[in-house]
Formats: C-alpha cells, sequence, structure tokens
C-alpha cells in the first residue's frame, strides 16, 4: 500500500503531537509576564447600562487595570467579516446574553476571575427579541440602530437583507401539478462546540502587536485588528496554532481587539482563554424556518419548488446575510425543476452572534426540502428513491440556471446508497427507512498563495495559510509536495499560522484547502519545477522545450533523472535552495447572486435504517450510509474520518442539539451537562462511509472539497426512517425522545 | 489571603513537591504549576473529558478533583504515556487509524483508552464505547478511536 503521495494513507503530519500532548493550542502557550483578563458580562440579554463601578476590583491586589467603554476610542471601534456592527465591547447597551461589558486584567486568572465579581454594573433590563414572530412583528423594537446599518429597504426593520432567486413560473407552474405538498419545517439554532473554547492572547510586539487566535481566517483577523487599532497591517502579527476544532465557530474575529487594546495599556501580554460557558455565548449557528411548497406530477416529476426561508441570526449582521443567501441559493438541491421562487431572509435578534456551522445553512434547507419531496412522494405514491433519481441532474446540466453546472455522476452516489441500505428489500419488523441527498456549493470565490522551498538536502518546507483544525490540510499539502518533487513525504515541513511569515490565504471554509490552497501547493511545485529546467537546459545546452517534468521525474534527451538528483545539480556546489510560489484563484463575478459560482459541489446521499421505542421515543439508528463525491481521495484516512465526524455531528444536530432560550433571552442551556452532542454511546449501530471517485474535482489529481457533505442531509434521512417505521411526521428538529414520542401520540 | 498546601505527588514517574493554592484543582496544577499542557481544560464540570488523566491507576477528571487530594498520589498524564520519545502502542494505533484530527480531546481519550486496557486488557467494542463515553469528540465519529483500541490492545495482548 502507498504510503506517501496521492492516495496514500499517510499519517497525519502532526499527528504525533496530538498524542503525546506536545501540539500547543493557544491556552498552552507561555509568554513571559503575561496577564490574564476575565470579561464582566450581564446575567441577562438585553439591558441599558447605567453606570460602571470599578473601584472595588481595582482595590484588590494584582488587579492592574478594569477596561471599560470609557477607555477605548470614541466613537466605539466597530467590526464584522460582512457589517461593520459589531463593538469592541457593548456600547452602553447590551444585545445579548453575555455580551462583555467590561474586562479585568491581572497577575493571576484568579484575581481577574474574583475581580470580574467585584465590577458593579447598573443596568435596566429591556425585552429580549428571541424569536422570529416577535423580530417580524409590526412594530417591534429595531435591534439594531439604523444609524449603523448599511441603508437599504429593510433598515427600518429586523430584517437584516433579503434575497430573491429563481426561475420559471411558479403561479402558472402550479396550475400544471397534479400534487401540491405545503409544509413548514424548522431548524433550530445550535452551537459549533469545539472542544477547544476560543483562546486569544495579545503583546507588544516592537512597534506594532503580536495576536495569538484559535482562528479559523488569521489574515481577516490582521486586517481586523490592524483596521481597529488604526495600525499598518505590516505592524500586526497573527500567530494562528491549529485550532482545536472550528466547524465554522472560529471563522472570524471576535474578543481579539479587546484584547489587543488591553495588551497595549498593559504594555505587556494578556490573554483570555473562555469558558466553555462563554464560548457558547461567542457564537452559535444560525436557526431557521422553511416554508415550503413543492408541486408533482403524478409520476413524480418536479413541476416547482417554492421557499420562504427565514434564519434567526443574532444582534450583529456578521455572516448572517451570507448564511441565509448561500443556503437559500441552492434550496431546490440538485434537480431539474422548471419554476422555483426563494425568498430568503436574515432576521436580527437579542441573541448570540451567528457564525456559520459546518454546512452554511445547506442543513437547515436541506431538511425542509428533502422532507417536503418525501411527503409529495407518499402522497404520490412515488417510491422516495425513484422521485429523487426521476428528477436529479445528469453530468453536466445545469439545476440552476447560470450557475455551475452538475460537476459528477450524481446518480452513481445515490444508487451506491440506496444499494447499501437495501432500499427495496423488505425493512424488518418496527424499522423503518429513510434516504436524503444534499448538495452544498463550495467557495464561490478564492484566493491562496503557497510557497515551497526545495533545500539543498532535497527535503521541502510548504508555506500555506490554512488553518489546519483537524481536517488534515497539512498532510494534504506534504503529500502533494512528495509527490510533485519526487521525495518522501517525511521530508517535507508544513509551516502554518503566522501572517508575518507565511503568505495570504482568503480563509479556511468551505471545504476549500484541498481545492484552492492544494493547487496553490501544486502551483508552487510546478513553479519549482519550471525552475530547475530552466537551469538544467542552460546547463547542459539544450532547448528547455526538450525538457519535460512529471510527478518528480525530469525526462531529458538523454533519459529520466529523479528530481532531488536533478536539484543536487543545478545547486551544484554553492547549495541554496529553489523557491517556488504559486497561486489558486476564484474570481469574483459581481453579476452573479452569489458573487461567483460554485467551484466545485459537495454532493452526498445519506440513506438511515432506524427503529423507534414507542415507550420512550428514543430513535436507534441501526444502519447509517453515506455516500459522497470526493473526486479523489487524497488521503483516503482523512476522507473517511471527516466524512464519519460529519456524519455523527449530522446524528447530533438530528437527535439531541438545540439551544434554549427563556423569554428573556437568557441562553438557559450553556455548557456540556445541558447541551449533549453524541458520545461514543450515541452511535448509529452502523456507519458505513463510502467515496465516489471519477478524478473529476477542480482541485490537484481531480480532488473535490469533502469535510462538509455527510451532515448536509442527515436530518431528513433520519426524520424519513422515522416517519417509515412509525408513520409519525415530525417537521421540527431535533428528533428528541419527548418530540417523537408526542408525534406517534398524535398519528392519524 | 489564598490558602496554600504543600503538596508532594508523582507525575510521570518524577517527584513533585510544590506549594499550591489549596482552591486549584488537579487540572490547575497540573496545567499551570507544573506546565504540563498536554491535559486539557473544556467544560470544567466533568463532562468532556479532555482532562482525563490516571491517579492511582484510575481514570479521573482532573479538573473534577482537587489537587490537594492527589497528595502522595502517582499521576500519569499524557506526556508520560512516551517517556523515551518511542510511542506506545495506544498512540501509534490513535495515528494508524486516523482518530487524532484536531487532537484536542484526544489526551483525554488516551488516558480513558489505557485505564481501560489496564483493567481490561481484551475490551469488547461495547466496552470501548463505554470507556470513551466520558470524553466528547467533535470532530470523528468514535469509529477511528474505537479501531485504535482495539488494534492496541492486540498488539499489547500479543
Amino acid at each position: 500500500m502507498k504510503d506517501q503521495g496521492v492516495g496514500a494513507r499517510a499519517q497525519r503530519i502532526g499527528g504525533v503531537g496530538r498524542v503525546t500532548g506536545g501540539q500547543r493550542y493557544v491556552a498552552d502557550i507561555p509568554l513571559a509576564d503575561m496577564l490574564h483578563a476575565k470579561l464582566v458580562t450581564l446575567d441577562c440579554a438585553h439591558a441599558r447600562i447605567l453606570s460602571i463601578d470599578t473601584s472595588a476590583a481595582i482595590a484588590l491586589p494584582g488587579v492592574h487595570f478594569v477596561m471599560t467603554p470609557d477607555d477605548l476610542p470614541k466613537p466605539m471601534p466597530r467590526f464584522g467579516p460582512e457589517y461593520q456592527d459589531r463593538p469592541v465591547m457593548a456600547d452602553g447597551e447590551t444585545k445579548y446574553h453575555g455580551e462583555a461589558v467590561a474586562a479585568v486584567v491581572a497577575d493571576t486568572k484568579d484575581i481577574a476571575e474574583e475581580a470580574a465579581l467585584l465590577v458593579k454594573v447598573e443596568y435596566e433590563v429591556l425585552p429580549a427579541i428571541h424569536t422570529l414572530e416577535e423580530a417580524l412583528a409590526p412594530g417591534a423594537e429595531l435591534v439594531q440602530d439604523p444609524a449603523i446599518r448599511r441603508p437599504g429597504p429593510h433598515i427600518a426593520s429586523n430584517i437584516l437583507s433579503e434575497y430573491r432567486f429563481g426561475w420559471g413560473d411558479v403561479d402558472a407552474a402550479a396550475a400544471d401539478a397534479d400534487i401540491v405538498v405545503e409544509n413548514t419545517y424548522d431548524w433550530p439554532s445550535q452551537t459549533q462546540f469545539a472542544i477547544e473554547p476560543h483562546g486569544f492572547i495579545a503583546a507588544p510586539d516592537g512597534d506594532g502587536i503580536a495576536v495569538w487566535s484559535s482562528i479559523q481566517h488569521p489574515y481577516q483577523l490582521q486586517k481586523t485588528v490592524a483596521k481597529v487599532l488604526g495600525i499598518p497591517m505590516a505592524k500586526v502579527r497573527v500567530f494562528a496554532p491549529d485550532p482545536g476544532g472550528g466547524f465554522g465557530g472560529k471563522q472570524h474575529t471576535k474578543l481579539e481587539p479587546l484584547v489587543a487594546f488591553m495588551a497595549v495599556r498593559a504594555g505587556q501580554p494578556v490573554r483570555l482563554i473562555l469558558t466553555l460557558e462563554e464560548a457558547f455565548q461567542a457564537v452559535r449557528s444560525t436557526g431557521a424556518r422553511m416554508r415550503v411548497r413543492t408541486g408533482i406530477k403524478a409520476d413524480g416529476t418536479l413541476v416547482f419548488q417554492d421557499f420562504v426561508n427565514e434564519f434567526l441570526v443574532g444582534c450583529y449582521g456578521d455572516t448572517g446575510d451570507r448564511v441565509s443567501a448561500k443556503g437559500s441559493f441552492l434550496s431546490a438541491g440538485p434537480y431539474r425543476t422548471p419554476a422555483v421562487r426563494i425568498v430568503s431572509r436574515a432576521v436580527l435578534s437579542h441573541t448570540t452572534p451567528t457564525h456559520p456551522m459546518r454546512g452554511f445553512g445547506i442543513p437547515q434547507v436541506t431538511w425542509a426540502r428533502e422532507s417536503n419531496l418525501d411527503e409529495a412522494a407518499i402522497a404520490a405514491g412515488v417510491d422516495r428513491l425513484e422521485i429523487r433519481l426521476k428528477n436529479l441532474v445528469k453530468y453536466g446540466e445545469e439545476h440552476v440556471p447560470g450557475d455551475t453546472p452538475a460537476d459528477g455522476d450524481w446518480a452513481q452516489t445515490v444508487r451506491k446508497a440506496a444499494e447499501e441500505i437495501g432500499w427495496g428489500t423488505p425493512v424488518p419488523p418496527g424499522r423503518g427507512r429513510g434516504i436524503a441527498i444534499g448538495l452544498k456549493s463550495g467557495p464561490t470565490t478564492g484566493l491562496s498563495y503557497s510557497t515551497v522551498r526545495f533545500l539543498a538536502d532535497c527535503s521541502a518546507i510548504v508555506f500555506s495559510g490554512t488553518s489546519d483544525m483537524g481536517q488534515g490540510a497539512r498532510t494534504i499539502y506534504a503529500q502533494i509536495v512528495a509527490e510533485e518533487l519526487g521525495i518522501p513525504l517525511d521530508s517535507v515541513s508544513v509551516v502554518m499560522g503566522d501572517t508575518a511569515v507565511v503568505p495570504y490565504d482568503q480563509q479556511t471554509s468551505a471545504s476549500r484547502s484541498s481545492v484552492l490552497m492544494g493547487n496553490a501547493v501544486l502551483n508552487a511545485c510546478r513553479d519549482i519545477q519550471r525552475k530547475l529546467k530552466a537551469r538544467m537546459a542552460d546547463m547542459e545546452g539544450i532547448e528547455e522545450a526538450a525538457i519535460s517534468v512529471d510527478r518528480g521525474v525530469m525526462r531529458l534527451p538523454g533519459g529520466e533523472e529523479a528530481l532531488p538528483a536533478v536539484l543536487k545539480k543545478v545547486l551544484g556546489r554553492m547549495g541554496g535552495e529553489i523557491v517556488g510560489n504559486g497561486e489558486a484563484r476564484k474570481d469574483a463575478l459581481p453579476e452573479h447572486p452569489l458573487g461567483g459560482t460554485a467551484l466545485f459541489f459537495e454532493f452526498n446521499c445519506t440513506a438511515i435504517e432506524a427503529e423507534v421505542d414507542e415507550e420512550t421515543g428514543e430513535t436507534d439508528i441501526l444502519r447509517h450510509v453515506t455516500v459522497g463525491d470526493v473526486g479523489l481521495a487524497l488521503n483516503p484516512i482523512q476522507v473517511t474520518g471527516q466524512d464519519e465526524g460529519a456524519a455523527v455531528m449530522g446524528v447530533g444536530l438530528s437527535l439531541m442539539e438545540h439551544l434554549i432560550w427563556g423569554d428573556d433571552g437568557r441562553t438557559r442551556n450553556l455548557g456540556a451537562i445541558d447541551y449533549r452532542i453524541p458520545t461514543s454511546l450515541d452511535l448509529p449501530r452502523e456507519l458505513h462511509s463510502f467515496s465516489v471517485e471519477n478524478g473529476d474535482g477542480p482541485g490537484p489529481y481531480g480532488v473535490k472539497g469533502i469535510s462538509e457533505g455527510s451532515l448536509l442531509c442527515t436530518a431528513p434521512a433520519v426524520a424519513a426512517a422515522v416517519r417509515d417505521a412509525t408513520g409519525a411526521v415530525i417537521r421540527d428538529l431535533p428528533l428528541s425522545p419527548e418530540r417523537v414520542w408526542r408525534a406517534l401520540q398524535e398519528r392519524p | 489571603m489564598t490558602d496554600t498546601f504543600h503538596l508532594e505527588f508523582t507525575v510521570n514517574g518524577r517527584l513533585r513537591v510544590l506549594d499550591i493554592a489549596a482552591s486549584h484543582t488537579l487540572l490547575d496544577v497540573l496545567r499551570d504549576d507544573i506546565g504540563l499542557t498536554g491535559t486539557k481544560e473544556c467544560c470544567v464540570v466533568g463532562e468532556c473529558g479532555a482532562c482525563t488523566v490516571i491517579v492511582d491507576g484510575r481514570s479521573v477528571n482532573s479538573c473534577l478533583m482537587l489537587a490537594a487530594e492527589a497528595d502522595g498520589a502517582d499521576v500519569l498524564t499524557v506526556e508520560g504515556l512516551a517517556p523515551s520519545g518511542q510511542l506506545d502502542a495506544l498512540q501509534q494505533a490513535f495515528l494508524d487509524t486516523g482518530a487524532a484530527q484536531c487532537g484536542f480531546c484526544i489526551p483525554g481519550q488516551l488516558m480513558s483508552a489505557r485505564a481501560l486496557l489496564q483493567r481490561t486488557p481484551h475490551p469488547t467494542p461495547e466496552q470501548i464505547n463505554e470507556a470513551l463515553a466520558g470524553t466528547l469528540c467533535r470532530c470523528a465519529g468514535y469509529e477511528q478511536s474505537r479501531q485504535a483500541v482495539l488494534a492496541a490492545a492486540e498488539e499489547v495482548g500479543s
């Protein structure tokens, strides 16, 4: 079996540190003279701050200072990935439960925690909007001051943004439908729950500042800190140690600007490591309510699909607009539907700011579409697999007019899942089966740079700005370099997480890194190959055109030579190294509704066999099959790891997870006791992950992104199996035992 | 003023003698006083298992144990699994199966698995699931961890 290069089951680069405790996450980084910060927060969501008395806290020995809004520039600096609306700390008013109103900086963590309790805040509790109904009610209080909103038609409402997508004429098409099914589906707000809570350190660094953060997008953090502090980007050095999980929750800047201001004031390093409860209050995913109407012919042919999707985002714009837009754009899925209408709204509320979570809004919409499609199929008496295969677009066929057409043999993926679950074979008594399809656009824009240094001893260093948060990006890049330069995998090092040293990468998200950064690394290797070729042509006195290079081997008129031997010859006695630079970009298309077409699609089909305990309402997944069209598995162990991990996360999101807000807007289930995620005892009895590999992706050697696929459609597949087993129809998640039990009692 | 406690215990085979804040947990002392940061902090209420270490042969959540309670004890942390730099069978198996993704929960999983194999050298898959149930992982689906523990059990047992 290959143990390096493309397709190898190569061991993770960085793996040894992960099993020895040597891997340093932000909270593990020791700096001399480091001070400790603790946030001061209120036990309510929405409040007007009347006064902050820091005297008792400052009097405590070991306290350096208490940072309040008075200590920050006026007007309060604001920032955000799409909207510049998030204040460095609460500015006269808290807008969600857990928003910092002040922060203590002290010699030790204990002193900081004690002092935080001594800060006296006088405040008036205000009503908190935490549901779509409240936010959209006529005359509802505005969550955001229109003065800080981006001008637009919705500025005097709680609608952050609204999109209308579609094609064909749904109203006219409705007359042609034999069966129309309409229902509303709810997806709760959930939390990303990386096991590493977010951590931040800032320290003066010469005439600039250094910031450490467990962040997915270090280059965006660099830009934000520079802007907020009013210093050049070149004076901001972001260190981004590998995050201990991200799942979208660590994409963007949060408390780093506050920590930076505190470090500047202290003149020494300050660290703020969040508790898990504070991490729950730092970010969450976006809940949604989808009204879906599907019209079909009696034989199951889709006639129209009609969606109104409303996403409950937090109190700041954050990525709410983008999740709503990108999640909704593919509402109609991979089907050939002549008429589609999509309305999508992001709605502000007095709740935790929202980041994307694995799937970027697609799981929410997929839950609604696939469930509604099942209801239509059942009403028509059409098999639930057949209705999907009948309407599925073929390879190269457009499913959204004007966007990237189907980039895979998707029927192959669906048939594989059906076969593995035994679709069409008798179902054992008491059990049921469900099948669902998920489709997600990869990145719509992208820009990644990489540098590869081919050193004199034929080892190589790769510089890549990807955050390796578990997906194994380091290993993938090292495999590409080993393949292209013809060297052993263990002689490749990968440097990441330092914006002063590593060239720019737009971001680590949308399952982009194997494709975009992978291509940048590949192009850097090709740059090295070109330089070696030019030098060899010179030295041998032959035309460059007479030389070719393919995967680590140079072909010369006189025969073949391995690249390491070529390097030695080229460097000669002077030594040195050959440096290659590579770039990969996906350009924006300003006229496209999302600003760009899909670089590739993540396509997944999930099939479930389950049974339900009629007494308790507990769902037991007996067999869980996930099949993803991955293009090519550059590292099959990592592909399986990501796919199984996403599938089990999908099971958690389907069966267990939801944030609960009280009427006062307080989050009532903060932390690991009250918010359950799957443990090793909550798994499907059998989980089978399969990959379809046709080498047809846009990344190196034909790879596509794969890290979100298997959770896109878990929920509708599980709910379909529950309905198939019991007849209970459930349109709200999670499928908790209580909810399933109630649905069983209400069965027709 | 903070009450202090004079603590003497063994960590990964090395005697440690230090004065600590009496209120500090074993996790605090391992990470902050001794600097062994391989043991991770997440929920601090004994639910996530990231801080799991072995105290006198038993796996414990070090966030729930006062350091003073470990006085005289023999503590093993993830840093003690490969004292000579040579990975033990469990660590190697976690690498071979790809169980370690972001890696943050892995020290806890390794220590839970180690404690299991010490008392049950040849566990069933169900026993492994039971032993790992106290350590939350959000990246992987636990399947690769279970395979790793099974593989390590065979290696050690053979």
